[in-house]
């Protein structure tokens, strides 16, 4: 390239940006972000009473091929009471985000999931995921497309941005970047290669919360994990919430609100919403109950007993919740609980 | 002094945790580095600023977690942000270690948490980078905590999750990658590897007690570059040890 041309006008002498790497894998969600910004003119932005049961919130807003996100960490606040009510309602050909630990298991648990922008699903202290072996090893998982923890996050924050990708340097030189569908270019400012991940535009995102109001203005308790970028990324965004609490409550502490209201088509009143696993300040994760799913996640059979027992045979989250107890449920919340 | 026994876990935790300065910053995973931060937060470094890439910054490490954001990671730290600013914190030079693990690594310190086999046809799908590759790519120097066996040590890794020094010297900066970092130190059952300064192949340094330099060659795949003077590694010091098992492990969640 001559540099002698770099100080004169751009449209006399246009410059080719390089670009020096491909990753070779699927761009399963290319992103529209004109598209993106049509959808959000459109969306409703009164302040309107969005309240309903997980039931409905899936049956309206989660279709058959989604491209779905949920968020997340480790086991702390998985939005699994609307996940189950996706696997009861047996919504399959997903393409998903992940980041995933006890909900992506089990969606994947459930063969629900068809194409994945992976970063990790595991479980952790347990081990690898048993369903993520099989899903992907026989073949059913049709594509895994490899990122960093932080290329997702990004990934988000440039859909938040409104742009259509973010320049990182993350997963240079790495076969994550081979497998991803990120671009390597020399960058125009400095000549150093820089990577380029591609804006990632949920059809659905689902994110679990501590509190939020009736409209969806929503509050999160300790670390956000990539809450922000991921609500502001979701064309739907399915919130659910511990609590309940009246608007004058948000108005109170607007300096609280992750999530405000106009990015939130559901809202559902959830408590012990990411049980088995864990909401800061409130209750310990269940680990009982985890290791009954890491146990019964091993072999298909046991996966699907345990999906029928605690799924599919009961009709919703309350019911659910009953065949714990609330004594049980009582042990495992702050401070009696470990926290975490 | 007669010496205490101790598991293999117990020698990974106190050998890394002997690798943890005072007054630095370190990403702190789940598990091994996890424990080995509170072991060191409670001997040579009260100052020692764990970062855990969920948002967790400053923790001080009383109980242990289970999962990587769950509360002990912000435990009266003192701050509770989210991923995107943890890695970015590193990405703008702040965060000086990181500690990984992995299934496989080879010479250069290339570690692999993808897959083993072909990527599109794997004979094991493992969970993916995670925050591995990021911590890989920023963190100032990378220290890797593996059990040792010639699985793991392996002449090629079959998928470059997170980057070590990738082909050999200039490679990470010829990918772009920022100057000056790369694979610090490897702590293993068997030793205490690093990385010769010229041409960034792993070099044994120190063996762990009871153990040869010729045991960890026959337990690693590809040919193992010798220190100048292999030292002996020091076994678990009995404080070590007590404090390991009656404050920072007092359950047995790891130990």
């Amino acid at each position: 390239m001559d540099r002698t041309l770099a100080g004169t006008h751009p449209a006399l002498h246009p410059e080719t940006l390089r670009i020096l790497e491909s990753g070779i894998g699927d761009l399963i969600q290319p992103p529209d972000v004109e598209g993106f910004r049509e959808w959000n003119r459109a969306k409703d932005k009164r302040l309107v009473d969005k309240r309903m049961t997980e039931a409905e919130a899936v049956r309206r807003f989660v279709k058959p091929g989604n491209y779905l996100g949920t968020e997340l960490y480790g086991t702390v606040r998985c939005p699994m009471s609307v996940v189950h009510e996706i696997i009861r309602q047996g919504i399959g050909d997903l393409r998903v985000a992940g980041q995933g630990v006890l909900e992506l298991d089990m969606l994947l648990g459930a063969s629900l999931v068809k194409a994945l922008d992976i970063t990790y699903i595991g479980l952790e202290v347990y081990g690898l995921s048993n369903c993520l072996r099989r899903e992907v090893e026989s073949g059913r998982v049709e594509r895994c497309v490899e990122w960093s923890n932080a290329g997702i996050a990004w990934r988000f924050k440039a859909a938040a941005m409104g742009v259509p990708f973010i320049p990182v340097r993350s997963m240079l030189g790495s076969d994550t970047l081979k497998y991803s569908a990120a671009k390597v270019i020399e960058c125009p400012f400095t000549g150093m290669p820089i990577a380029l991940l591609p804006a990632l535009i949920l059809d659905v995102g689902i994110i679990h919360v501590h509190r939020a109001d009736a409209c969806g203005n929503a509050q999160i308790d300790g670390i956000s994990g990539f809450a922000f970028e991921m609500a502001r990324a979701s064309k739907r965004l399915i919130v659910s919430a511990e609590e309940i609490v009246d608007t004058e409550v948000i108005r109170r502490r607007p300096d609280r609100t992750t999530i405000p209201y106009y990015l939130v088509d559901a809202v559902v009143e959830a408590p012990f919403g990411a049980h088995p696993g864990e909401m800061c300040y409130r209750y310990a994760r269940d680990e009982e109950q985890i290791r009954r799913w890491v146990e019964a996640s091993k072999e298909p059979a046991t996966t699907a007993d345990f999906l029928k027992k605690h799924v599919f045979d009961v009709p919703d989250h309350q019911a659910y919740l009953a065949l714990f107890g609330e004594e049980h449920l009582q042990k495992l919340r702050e401070p009696a609980g470990r926290a975490g | 002094m007669n010496q205490q026994p101790y598991n293999s876990s117990e020698l990974l935790i106190c050998t890394a945790s002997r690798l943890m300065e005072d007054g630095t910053t370190a990403f702190i995973g789940t598990g091994i580095p996890m424990l080995a931060a509170a072991l060191a937060q409670r001997l040579h470094a009260p100052n020692l600023v764990p970062i855990f890439e969920f948002g967790g910054t400053g923790a001080i490490l009383e109980t242990l977690p289970l999962a990587v954001g769950g509360g002990c990671t912000f435990n009266r730290a003192v701050a509770a942000s989210g991923i995107r600013d943890i890695v970015e914190t590193a990405q703008r030079g702040f965060v000086e270690y990181g500690f990984l693990g992995g299934a496989q690594i080879d010479a250069y310190g290339n570690l692999n948490t993808t897959v083993i086999g072909e990527h599109d046809h794997p004979k094991v799908r493992l969970p993916g980078s995670g925050g591995g590759n990021d911590v890989g790519s920023h963190a100032w120097r990378t220290i890797a905590i593996m059990p040792h066996d010639r699985r793991r040590f392996v002449d090629r890794v079959d998928f470059i999750t997170t980057p070590g020094y990738l082909t050999g010297p200039g490679a990470r900066e010829r990918a772009g990658l920022p100057r000056g970092t790369g694979p610090y130190r490897v702590v293993t059952t068997l030793a205490v590897l690093g990385f010769e300064p010229v041409g960034k192949r792993m070099q044994l340094l120190a063996t762990q007690p009871g153990v040869s330099a010729d045991d960890v060659a026959e337990n690693t795949s590809f040919e193992l570059l010798l220190a100048d003077r292999v030292e002996q590694h020091p076994a678990p010091t009995a404080e070590e040890l007590r404090i390991l098992r009656e404050e920072v492990d007092a359950e047995h969640l790891y130990i």
